[in-house]
C-alpha cells in the first residue's frame, strides 16, 4: 500500500502538484531556501545544455580543424558541467540529513514510510523546483541528443546518391601512380596495376581501381559485359566492398593447371573476387562483387574508361543491391 | 609423353651440347622430365631460362614431390656440380639470363616504399611471410639478392610478376635492399619480439612493467589492519 502511495507521491511530484497532499509532521526539518545555489545549478544545467549542443554544431559543421580536440572538449564539458551541477545541489540545495540506523532486517512498514518521507521532504529545500525539473530535462535531453548524433555518420539514410558519385566516365584516361597514362601494351600477363582518373580526385572513394590481364578466352564476364576488357585487360575498383579495405593482393598463377585460379584479394579478411568472372565473390566475408570498370584502348594505345562502375564502389550500406 | 621425349631429345641433340649441357640433360631426364615433359602437368621449360632454374633449384622449390604442391624452400638436393649442369641445360632451350642484382646501389628509404606498396600486402611490412588464400607467402629471412631479382621477374606459383616497365632494375636494387636491411634489423630496443609492432611490445610492458610495479609496491609497502 506505501508503495503506491510512494509511486504516487513520486508522481504527483513530476507534476509539479504535490501541493495537494496533506501536509503531515516533517521527518526533515524545512531546511533554508538558497536561492543563489539554485541559480548557480541553473546556470550549470544550461551551460551543459549548450556545450551539448555545441558537441552537435561541431559534428554537424564537418571541415572545422581540429574538428576531433573540439567534439572531445564539447561532450566533456558537458558532462563536467552536470556533474558540477550534481554536486551543488548535493551540497549547497539538499539538507545534510544521516540516518544514523541501519536498515531493519526485515522492511518494516513504518520505518520504510520514513525513509520514502525524508527523501520526498528533502525536496521541499528547493524553491524553483519546476524550473530547475525543467533546466535538468533539458541537459539530460542535449547530452542525450549530443551522444546519438555520431549515428549519423553510419551513413546517408535518405539521399544514398553521394554513395554511387564516381569521377569516371566514358573517355577518362587511367593514369598510374606516377600520373603518366597507362599504355595498353604495357599490362602483362600476372602483372597488377593501380590506375586512378586522369585529373581527378585520387582521396576519392571510386577513384583508384586495380588493373590486371586475363588471357581473353578465361573471361566470364556475366551478360552485358561484352567489350568491356580490350585484350583482355581488365579493371575493378579497388576498394573492398566487404570493409573498404584497399585489394592490394592479385593471386596470379605461374601455372595455371595446377595451381590457384587468378584473385584479386582483399589483406583486411581475405576477401576474394574473380577477376575472370567479373569480380564475383570466390571466398570471404564481402557480400556483393567488386565492381568493374568497363575499358577501352584509344588510337595511342591508351586505356580509357568506356564508361562508369557496373555497381556502386566501397563497402556495402542497407539498401545496396547485392547482387 | 613419348613424343614429347624425343622432341626435347632431338632438340637438345641440335645445340651445341657442352659437356655440362650433357650432364644436365641427364639430370633433367631423371629428376624432372617426369612432370615437366608432360603437357599439362607441369609447364614446359622451353624459354625458362637460367633464370626460373637458378631460383627454383637454389630454393630447394624444385623438384616436388608432386605437382600439384606450391614449392615451398628446402633443402637442396643437387651437389654445386649437378646444380650448375642442371641449369645450364635448361638455358640452352633459351630464355632470361641470371640477373645480376646491385643492392648497394640502392636506398633503403624507396625499397621500404616500393616493399610496403608493392609486396606487404602478402609478405607483410618485414618480410616474414604470412598466408593468402589458396597458398602460404613465404618468409624472405632467408632469400639472397639474386633469388629476389628472380623471383621479382618470375613471379613464382601464385605471385605477381613485375616487369621492367613495372619495376626498373634501380627500383629492384632498393627493394633487395630494403628486404636484406629486414634480415638483420637494428634492434636498439634490445628484444624485437618478432618485429610484431607496438601491439605486442605494449602487452609485453604491461605484462613485465605491471608485474614489476606490483612486485615493488609490494615489497615497500604495508598491509593495513594486520
Amino acid at each position: 500500500m506505501s508503495r503506491v502511495r510512494a509511486l504516487f507521491a513520486a508522481l504527483l511530484f513530476l507534476l509539479g502538484l504535490r501541493r495537494a497532499v496533506a501536509e503531515r509532521r516533517r521527518v526533515v526539518p524545512r531546511g533554508r531556501p538558497s536561492p543563489r545555489a539554485e541559480a548557480v545549478v541553473l546556470a550549470l544545467l544550461g551551460l551543459a545544455t549548450l556545450c551539448s549542443a555545441g558537441f552537435v554544431a561541431v559534428y554537424a559543421l564537418d571541415r572545422i580543424p581540429r574538428q576531433t580536440q573540439f567534439l572531445g572538449l564539447t561532450l566533456g564539458l558537458a558532462l563536467a558541467f552536470l556533474a558540477a551541477a550534481c554536486v551543488v545541489v548535493a551540497r549547497r540545495v539538499l539538507p545534510d540529513e544521516e540516518v544514523a540506523h541501519d536498515y531493519p532486517p526485515p522492511a518494516h512498514e513504518r520505518e520504510r514510510e520514513e525513509v520514502v518521507r525524508i527523501v520526498e521532504e528533502s525536496k521541499d529545500a528547493f524553491t524553483r523546483r519546476r524550473l530547475l525539473g525543467l533546466a535538468a530535462g533539458g541537459a539530460g535531453a542535449a547530452l542525450g541528443a549530443a551522444l546519438i548524433t555520431p549515428v549519423v555518420s553510419l551513413g546517408p539514410f535518405l539521399d544514398t546518391d553521394r554513395l554511387r558519385a564516381s569521377p569516371w566516365s566514358r573517355g577518362r584516361r587511367l593514369v598510374g601512380e606516377d600520373g603518366r597514362p597507362l599504355r595498353a601494351g604495357d599490362i602483362g600477363f600476372k602483372e597488377f596495376y593501380t590506375a586512378y582518373p586522369e585529373g581527378a580526385d585520387r582521396e576519392q572513394v571510386a577513384a583508384p581501381v586495380v588493373v590486371v590481364r586475363l588471357p581473353p578466352s578465361a573471361l566470364r564476364l556475366p551478360d552485358g559485359r561484352t567489350g568491356w576488357a580490350p585484350h583482355g585487360i581488365l579493371a575493378y575498383s579497388k576498394v573492398c566492398t566487404h570493409a573498404g579495405c584497399a585489394i592490394a593482393l592479385y593471386r596470379a598463377p605461374l601455372y595455371e593447371p595446377r595451381e590457384p585460379k587468378p584473385a584479386l584479394v582483399c589483406p583486411c579478411h581475405y576477401s576474394t573476387f574473380d577477376p575472370a568472372a567479373g569480380g564475383t565473390v570466390l571466398f570471404g566475408p564481402a557480400g556483393r562483387p567488386l565492381p568493374q570498370l568497363p575499358l577501352l584502348i584509344d588510337g595511342a594505345g591508351h586505356l580509357r574508361a568506356a564508361g562508369g562502375f557496373s555497381g556502386p564502389v566501397g563497402p556495402s550500406w542497407w539498401g545496396v543491391r547485392m547482387k | 609423353m613419348r613424343f614429347a621425349l624425343t622432341a626435347l631429345a632431338a632438340l637438345v641433340a641440335a645445340l651445341p651440347a657442352g659437356a655440362q649441357v650433357r650432364e644436365g640433360y641427364d639430370l633433367y631426364g631423371k629428376h624432372c622430365a617426369t612432370c615437366h615433359s608432360v603437357a599439362g602437368r607441369a609447364p614446359s621449360l622451353q624459354g625458362a631460362g637460367a633464370r626460373a632454374a637458378d631460383f627454383y633449384l637454389r630454393t630447394g622449390y624444385m623438384p616436388l614431390v608432386s605437382p600439384d604442391d606450391q614449392p615451398w624452400r628446402t633443402r637442396v638436393r643437387f651437389s654445386e656440380g649437378q646444380l650448375r649442369a642442371l641449369v645450364a641445360y635448361v638455358a640452352s632451350l633459351g630464355g632470361p639470363p641470371i640477373p645480376r642484382p646491385h643492392p648497394e646501389r640502392g636506398s633503403v628509404a624507396q625499397g621500404r616504399a616500393l616493399f610496403d606498396e608493392n609486396c606487404a600486402g602478402c609478405h607483410q611490412a618485414v618480410a616474414v611471410g604470412g598466408m593468402m588464400p589458396g597458398a602460404r607467402v613465404p618468409s624472405l629471412a632467408r632469400s639472397t639478392p639474386v633469388e629476389i631479382a628472380e623471383a621479382v621477374r618470375i613471379g613464382p606459383y601464385v605471385m605477381p610478376r613485375f616487369s621492367r616497365k613495372r619495376l626498373s632494375d634501380a627500383q629492384l636494387d632498393s627493394l633487395i635492399r630494403y628486404v636484406m636491411s629486414t634480415q638483420s634489423p637494428h634492434d636498439p630496443g634490445g628484444w624485437s619480439i618478432g618485429h610484431l609492432g607496438p601491439i605486442p611490445e605494449g602487452m609485453v610492458a604491461w605484462l613485465i612493467g605491471g608485474a614489476a610495479l606490483i612486485a615493488a609496491s609490494l615489497a615497500i609497502g604495508r598491509r593495513r589492519g594486520s
